[in-house]
């Protein structure tokens, strides 16, 4: 093969995902006059800015070969402890704090488990799922939270330089979790344990405290998420964030982030939440019935991998 | 409140004064929800009317205390047993302890998965999505354009309240239309997106409504946002939904009628009890809704 010809596929390869994306993008707007608008395509970037920041922390773990089923439920606590500090009185500032805290203590319960007591993370991650969901309910009695101070508000319907704040929250977690993977150790080695945890370990990489950090950081991320929809909610609500581990972990996927871990990056990711968004706003704006929105969804996502999968196996 | 159950029970153990009054018994999920209390009140008020004692018992959400509770009933030979299930399969055995006994049974609010039952009493999801139907039509004077924001696709609210509210805009409403039809599950934070997607792609709208509480309360804070004047109306009158329509941020949202259920139960008893035909196979009573507004906004 010659050299231009390798070329043209190694960068098919890497950037199918996103050529994918422009031509659902481009499609929808043939089809509808609404959804290629300033305002719409801003509308689209902060309704995916929660499902992001919790694929972006999901990216982390899944990079380090393992899963976190337990987001939703790390979003509900930390979503009803910030709401619940601050309508007892604390600071929004505070509370908020607080919440981050707390997110990312649940990912280091479930990163303890994973990397000391070397229990398969889906387990794990599983018990999570259930007893965050569980804390939730007796911490908010199985009721909404209301009557927010105004800082949750302009963080989630807040808008700075023409842009919702959300979106910034999410573009500023994004660069940050793509310094992190990409240019510290700590991140790379992300990358060497879910590429192969013994040669790992055999070349000095501390094992077991990569993984800490990676569900660590994943509970930091689905805490931020809880902010950003308690502040668009304007209220914290016990049921928040069920089923969304599923949405983060498709967004990691179609994003071309392998599930054995050590191949993918969150750029990926964010094109992946991306897809998910768009699909989600351009059915809306078609007004498709709800009856075949989830096969549409189904039918694109998988489309999304095959596509990757042609491509990859291709390169190899 | 205990003791007069247990009151109630000895003096129906103990055969009763010479008069004796048909005795009915009432099993209640829980009587810590404001609910369930408004469903007993109601119904204690109709035992009364209609010359009838009656025995409440409260389940305090327990499969295992409910199906207690009933086996006690059956002992104590009351004529007719209203049961408000904690859950609808975990008292079926219990409903079969009482159709061996003979006693005939009406479920009330939540139905049963089993045995055999008389009568069903429940609130008419259908007449509820009629009422915001016409309420969201003399809203508009009979013209306009509305989004319906469903339920989780397939579950029985979501078929029954779309289903009233369309019905009633096609027959007797056609200058309102529905330009457009989309699911947020029940969901609030879905109901928040999935609003603001279809403001983007409907530039007229005038009123929205939502098969339940929470998805319309997510839908008005797209609609906040937007500073669209756009009217919301919900369904079942959730504590949040009534504060936001006393605070005229919500138009109206449908709320069931507990009390009206709890007489309606005990009427069908009432009938069963003074040797009324009892139906083969469940006959379905349904309890009309009311719609929760505030006249202040006007």
């Amino acid at each position: 093969m010659s050299p231009a010809r390798w070329r043209w596929r190694d960068w098919l390869s890497r950037y199918g995902i996103a050529l994918a994306f422009l031509a659902l993008g481009s499609a929808l707007a043939l089809l509808t006059p609404r959804f290629l608008t300033a305002a719409n395509l801003l509308n689209v970037l902060r309704q995916i800015s929660v499902n992001a920041l919790l694929a972006f922390g999901m990216t982390v773990v899944i990079l380090g070969a393992g899963i976190d089923l337990s987001v939703g439920s790390v979003l509900a606590f930390s979503g009803a402890l910030a709401a619940g500090l601050s309508t007892a009185g604390w600071p929004a500032g505070l509370a908020m704090a607080a919440a981050l805290l707390l997110g990312g203590i649940m990912g280091l319960f479930n990163g303890v488990f994973v990397a000391y007591a070397r229990i398969a993370p889906f387990i794990v991650t599983l018990g999570g799922l259930t007893i965050f969901r569980g804390a939730t309910l007796v911490y908010t009695d199985g009721r909404p939270i209301t009557g927010l101070p105004g800082g949750f508000d302009a963080l989630g319907n807040g808008v700075a330089l023409g842009v919702p704040v959300p979106v910034w929250v999410m573009l500023a977690f994004l660069g940050l979790t793509h310094f992190l993977l990409r240019f510290t150790a700590l991140g790379r080695a992300v990358y060497a344990v879910g590429g192969n945890e013994e040669a790992a370990r055999l070349s000095g990489i501390p094992v077991a405290g990569t993984k800490l950090f990676a569900y660590a950081y994943s509970g930091l991320a689905s805490a931020l998420g809880a902010l950003v929809l308690t502040g668009r909610l304007n209220s914290a609500q016990p049921t928040a964030g069920s089923g969304y581990e599923l949405d983060a972990i498709a967004a990691v996927v179609v994003g071309g982030t392998s599930l054995f871990g050590g191949r993918g990056g969150v750029l990926g990711t964010f094109v992946g939440a991306l897809i998910i968004g768009v699909l989600n706003n351009g059915m809306n704006l078609l007004d498709v019935s709800a009856f075949y929105q989830q096969i549409v969804k189904g039918g694109v996502i998988l489309a999304a991998l095959l596509i990757d999968r042609l491509l990859s196996v291709r390169n190899d | 409140m205990r003791v007069r159950e247990l009151a109630a029970l000895a003096a129906v153990a103990l055969g009763g004064p010479a008069l004796a009054k048909d005795t009915v018994g009432l099993s209640v999920s829980t009587l810590n929800n404001p609910f369930f209390v408004t469903l007993r009140d109601g119904a204690r008020g109709a035992a009364q009317k209609a010359g009838l004692e009656l025995v409440v018992l409260d389940a305090q959400d327990k499969v295992d205390k409910q199906v207690a509770d009933v086996e006690d009933l059956i002992q104590k030979k009351v004529k007719v047993i209203l049961v408000n299930p904690t859950d609808s399969s975990a008292v079926v055995p219990a409903i079969k302890k009482a159709n061996a006994a003979g006693i005939p049974v009406i479920t009330v609010d939540r139905g049963a998965n089993g045995g055999t039952v008389a009568f069903h009493i429940a609130s008419d999801n259908v007449a509820g999505g009629r009422l915001a139907g016409d309420y969201v039509c003399k809203m508009l004077h009979g013209r306009g354009k509305v989004v319906e924001l469903e339920g989780i696709p397939g579950s029985s609210a979501a078929r029954d309240r779309g289903k009233g509210f369309n019905d009633h805009l096609a027959a007797g409403c056609t200058g309102v239309a529905v330009v457009a039809r989309q699911t947020a599950n029940f969901d609030r934070a879905q109901g928040l997106t999935v609003m603001e997607n279809v403001l983007q792609a409907q530039k007229e709208i005038d009123a929205v409504f939502a098969h339940n509480d929470e998805m319309a309360l997510g839908a008005l804070q797209a609609i906040k946002a937007s500073k669209r004047p756009i009217r919301v109306v919900g369904f079942d009158a959730t504590d949040d939904a009534v504060k936001s329509v006393n605070a005229c941020e919500m138009k109206a949202t449908v709320a069931q009628q507990p009390a009206e259920m709890g007489r309606l139960s005990v009427e069908k008893a009432a009938g069963v009890a003074k040797g009324g035909k009892v139906p083969e196979k469940t006959e379905f009573i349904a309890v009309a809704l009311r719609l929760v507004t505030s006249d202040k906004c006007r």
